[in-house]
């Protein structure tokens, strides 16, 4: 294979897991990055989900997008990508994108500067962001891989998704933690939910019920600076 | 005044009308002194706080300027409107005021008085609490909450105009918690209502009566009217002097643990020589285990029954009216069963366990013999070394009346937001007018008005630096000048959220035939169990609950599976609540007798020979000190320090211990805490670092560690976590979890943790993250207690090097692997699974590489 790696202080070799024969680091950030293709994904921003809950008289407070811009901010200068995949339920709502501080408005365009970006339509935002650069897709098929909101009912190899917020459980001397994951069976991927505000679904879930071929499935937890890699047989409900 | 438990003479008798002397005389009573003597100032127009050991006739006096009144008032006429309450009733517990229900019912109807006297609880039927509000009974009988939320309704002035009377019972038990809050804030708004409202206030005996009698009246009066600032105090001298024995038993008491099991045959021995015998204990888990033993030892099948918070409400009302029927011979019950609720010809207490406080020992020994002239019995059953002292020191206490309730703490924020937005759902109000009523609130006489404004900017739009939840606010001004709520939806989300309590996520237990696994249904639920608890079982895990061992089989939507189980390894839940620390008070008796060889005498032998044997191979701290003990064990360090300050302050204090002994290079490898006691190892020598004063054992120790170390440590500290959610639900930030929409909800709705750390790096100084900052230094925290430790013993640190661990460091010595420290030891867990994994697997697998062709 012929690749090199534009940030190898980042990468190293063991980190690399492969989906449908693409090799991809699952970053402990939540964020799924492609070194021969410069291709970074996240999923599932739901960025201004503080104002939607506050449209319906829950005032959480109004720091979320802020807050998960930041994290995106970090993930994109360390891998510097030059395609961006949003995957899906980039805003929380259809008036998310309106309803955003300008301050936050800026900052995500400077993001997006520069760099090919996609926002892949989720259940929360069917429709493109307004007034927002990027290109607005329902999926896109880049080599082996597919990238779409919500994974298929039936089996596609290299099917990138979010939708469903993945996170594990172990139990490990008497003692219980749950975190987010990136669930995958060598076929698939799902990425774990990136926003502020996201709560996750554990992987047995029978939201997920078909999804993995289970004898091979990985739940890949977030550890605070590494991935931990959790076999199926490992996990527990709830 | 005190007054003695004498029966009245005639003259007193006057301020009663006629049909009561008849009554009392017909039961061949006489009204005793302090029931006259509250109803004469009751009728002067006084509030009053009346503090009576159990069984001298509290509820009867309390009710009696109501009774009086309400028999000579005269008749509404046909047509006339409905008249409003003429006496609130409020107590803690729904239980209680069903019990009253009956017990007031009962000399009204025989006195024939034409009194109508309900219940409202979270109980009542919707039907019925419409109608109260139609036709409200003279008398009503509710709690707290219910009490919130009918201040929060459009007729509350209407429905409360006529108040005269509101009787407080168990009022010791209710200020001292954030309900107590909510309790001072509606009462101030009761009296905003009616100025001239007269309060009562039952209690058992306190430590600071003052407290109780400030929190009874306005602190902050309407100006022009007279008011004094502080109920009037009517005192009942104790009852007979209680009978009360520490078991001086047979086996050899154990170096740790609270299980009590040796001591099972002589507590079973004591069972049947007794009536009926109440058991208490300090935990839930605790209770389990005694039930599961005595059942074990009950060779006569004697019937012996299970009482706590967790199990089904049926279950519970089985018990007790089967207690009321004398029916059972003994009943394993913890706090549940602390409060006045009267039935059952108790004749033996046992308390399995150290009592923790003095003033709890006295409450429970209360319930044998509830009548006041016969003493209780009771025996104390330590469960270790340490609690024998700890008995001891409680019991000379109780000889000395010493009392020690914990001191009353300023109004939680959160719990002011709430009723901000309460009284907006009932009518609009005027801010300056709202301020200076809820200063009235004895909790809040101190409030500052920016804070005040802080929190009614917090109720209207969230109260963030960043402003922009205008459009969204829950309350506005309005040209007027008056706050409104702004739709409808608003009140109704209220109403949901109501209240001070908020209770971890728990899960249903509900029973299935055994074989049946998952797929069984339709067993009985058999109460509730923690979430997080269930969660760690696996399908086939054995553990112990109400009273049975049982089976898991699974978690399926909010409702835990189980079966009958059977075998060997039983785990028993345990609760995050029900431990009470040690109180200040009783670890200064505690202290006292170690330092009092004189005082050992009253010990038992084998207890007072680990003390000589540790005076001899070690020391034992002066009553002011604190002794710190050093020594090697294997290849680790040990430092054991003995303040005896309780569990939660002495966690703190390990958390930052090691924190320090981190930072001087020590390399501390962890702790653990108990009411008495710390350890912290390391695999440095920390006696050499003390000597070389790398730190010094007084820097170590220095109040300067609630600084910067605190505040750092806190901030990612599930116990802060755990206290926002709490905090964010009272507040009405978030909504509170109901049964059935656990889990499948995840991923739709906000957790508290998430919340709390993005407004942490966003606006540490928000109103919410101070309030769960108090919060959590006077609780699970116990920071003030720790600092006032520290600064006692400033100077006063005594240091023992030894060879080896000295006598008493073998408790805290056994603790050592029996509970881990919850701290960030997550990821630890976390790499343990990863690598066995690996181990598993193979290398590749476990980190990458999978799939890979």
């Amino acid at each position: 294979m012929n690749f090199s790696l534009t940030r190898t202080s980042l990468i190293a070799e063991a980190d690399l897991i492969g989906i449908a024969g693409e090799r991809a680091v699952c970053d402990p950030r939540g964020v799924l990055y492609f070194p021969e293709l410069k291709l970074l994904a996240v999923s599932d921003l739901h960025l201004e989900k503080g104002s939607s809950f506050a449209r319906r008289g829950a005032l959480i407070p109004p720091y979320d997008t802020g807050a998960t811009l930041l994290r995106l901010q970090a993930v994109i200068s360390d891998y510097q990508p030059s395609i961006v995949i949003s995957l899906g339920d980039s805003f929380h709502d259809g008036g998310g994108a309106e309803r955003m501080h300008a301050s936050f408005r800026e900052r995500l365009e400077a993001l997006m500067a520069g760099r090919q970006w996609f926002w892949v339509a989720g259940n929360h935002d069917p429709e493109a962001p307004a007034d927002l650069p990027g290109e607005t897709v329902r999926e896109l098929a880049i080599g082996a891989l597919v990238f779409r909101h919500e994974p298929s009912k039936v089996r596609v190899e290299g099917e990138i998704a979010g939708h469903l917020h993945p996170c594990a459980r172990i139990v490990q001397r008497g003692r219980s933690v749950r975190r987010r994951c990136f669930a995958g069976d060598g076929g698939r991927m799902i990425m774990p939910a990136f926003g502020a505000y996201t709560g996750s679904l554990n992987v047995l879930d029978r939201a997920y019920a078909g999804l993995f071929r289970l004898e091979t499935l990985m739940a890949y937890m977030l550890g605070a600076e590494r991935i931990f890699a959790i076999s199926h047989p490992m996990l527990r409900p709830g | 005044m005190t007054v003695e438990p004498r029966l009245a003479d005639q003259n007193a008798a006057v301020a009663l009308p006629e049909p009561f002397v008849r009554w009392f005389g017909e039961k061949g009573w006489s009204p005793r002194a302090h029931q006259i003597e509250l109803l004469a100032r009751a009728q002067a127009g006084q509030s009053v706080l009346l503090i009576a050991p159990t069984g001298a006739g509290k509820t009867l006096a309390g009710f009696l300027p109501s009774l009086t009144e309400l028999a000579v008032r005269p008749k509404r006429k046909p047509g006339q409107a409905h008249r409003g309450i003429h006496t609130l009733y409020i107590s803690p517990l729904k239980a209680l005021a069903v019990d009253i229900e009956r017990n007031l019912g009962k000399p009204v109807e025989e006195i024939g008085l034409p009194i109508s006297i309900e219940t409202r609880t979270g109980d009542t039927p919707s039907h019925k609490r419409q109608r109260q509000k139609l036709v409200p009974p003279d008398i009503l009988l509710t709690t707290p909450e219910q009490l919130a939320l009918l201040i929060a309704a459009p007729d509350a002035r209407r429905f409360f105009e006529e108040l005269r009377y509101v009787v407080l019972d168990e009022l010791h038990s209710l200020v001292t918690s954030k309900r107590g809050h909510l309790l001072a804030l509606g009462l101030a708004r009761l009296r905003n209502y009616v100025p001239d409202l007269q309060t009562i206030g039952l209690s058992a005996t306190v430590a600071e009566p003052d407290e109780l009698r400030r929190w009874l009246v306005s602190q902050n009066p309407p100006k022009g009217l007279a008011a004094p600032d502080m109920a009037g105090l009517i005192t009942v001298a104790g009852g007979a002097k209680p009978d009360i024995s520490i078991l001086d038993s047979r086996e050899r008491v154990p170096w740790s643990g609270h299980s009590a099991r040796y001591a099972i045959p002589e507590i079973y021995e004591a069972i049947k020589k007794h009536r009926t015998t109440i058991l208490f204990v300090n935990t839930r888990s605790q209770a389990e285990m005694l039930f599961q033993e005595l059942w074990r030892a009950n060779e006569d099948s004697l019937p012996i029954a299970l009482h706590h918070g967790s199990l089904d409400v049926g279950q519970r009302r089985r018990v007790e009216k089967a207690m009321g029927e004398n029916a059972l011979r003994a009943i394993v019950a913890t706090s549940t069963l602390d409060l006045g609720i009267d039935w059952g010809d108790v004749d033996l207490v046992v308390h399995v366990g150290a009592p923790k406080g003095a003033s709890r020992l006295a409450q429970r020994i209360g319930r044998a013999n509830h009548r006041m002239d016969e003493p209780s019995k009771a025996i104390l059953i330590p469960a270790n070394r340490f609690e024998v002292l700890e008995c001891r020191a409680a019991l000379d206490a109780n000889y000395l009346g010493a009392q020690d309730t914990p001191p009353l703490i300023n109004g939680a924020l959160d719990v002011l937001s709430q009723h901000v937005l309460g009284v907006a759902c009932g009518a609009p109000f005027d801010a300056d007018l709202l301020f200076e009523e809820i200063r009235g609130a004895a909790p809040y006489a101190a409030l500052e008005r920016d804070t005040f404004d802080r929190v009614i900017d917090f109720v209207a739009t969230g109260g963030y630096a960043l402003q922009n939840y205008e459009r969204y606010a829950r309350i506005r001004k309005t040209k007027d000048g008056l706050w409104r709520v702004s739709n409808p939806r608003v009140a109704q989300q209220y109403r949901l959220n109501v209240g001070t309590i908020v209770e971890m996520p728990e899960l249903n237990v509900r029973y299935v035939r055994q074989g049946r696994g998952m797929a069984g249904r339709g067993g009985p639920v058999l109460g509730k169990i923690e979430e997080y608890f269930a969660e760690t079982l696996r399908p086939g895990d054995n553990f112990l609950f109400a009273g049975k061992v049982l089976r898991f089989e699974g978690i399926r939507e909010s409702e835990c599976v189980v079966s009958n189980g059977a075998g060997a390894n039983i785990i028993v839940p345990s609760y995050a609540g029900g431990k009470f620390p040690l109180s200040t008070y009783l670890a200064d008796q505690v202290r006292g007798m170690l330092a009092d060889p004189d005082r050992w005498q009253a010990l038992p032998e084998q207890v007072a020979d680990w003390l000589r044997i540790q005076k001899d191979k070690s020391v034992l701290p002066k009553r002011g000190d604190l002794l710190v003990e050093t020594f090697p064990r294997g290849n680790r360090h040990y430092m054991v320090a003995y303040p005896f300050e309780g569990r939660l302050a002495h966690q703190t204090l390990g958390m930052l211990l090691t924190r320090r002994l981190e930072r001087a290079n020590a390399r501390p490898l962890g702790f653990v805490a108990t009411d008495y006691s710390l350890a912290v190892w390391a695999l440095d020598d920390m006696a050499a670092l003390f000597k070389a004063r790398k730190p010094s054992l007084a820097a170590l120790f220095d109040e300067d560690m609630l600084g910067d170390d605190l505040e750092a440590w806190l901030n990612d500290s599930w116990m802060l976590k755990r206290t926002f959610r709490n905090c964010a639900v009272i507040a009405g930030l978030i909504e509170k979890r109901f049964p059935g929409q656990e889990k499948s909800g995840r991923q739709v709705t906000v957790s508290a943790d998430l919340i709390y750390d993005v407004l942490r790096s966003h606006e540490p100084d928000h109103i919410l993250l101070q309030a769960t900052r108090t919060d959590a230094s006077s609780g699970l925290l116990d920071v003030s207690r720790l600092a006032d430790m520290l600064s006692r013993v400033r100077g006063r640190i005594m240091h023992k090097h030894l060879d080896q661990i000295s006598p008493l460091a073998v408790p805290i010595m056994l603790e050592i692997g029996k509970e881990s420290v919850n701290g960030g030891a997550n990821e630890t867990l976390l790499m343990e699974a990863a690598d066995l994994v690996e181990e598993a697997m193979g290398p590749g697998r476990g980190q990458g590489q999978q799939g890979l062709t």
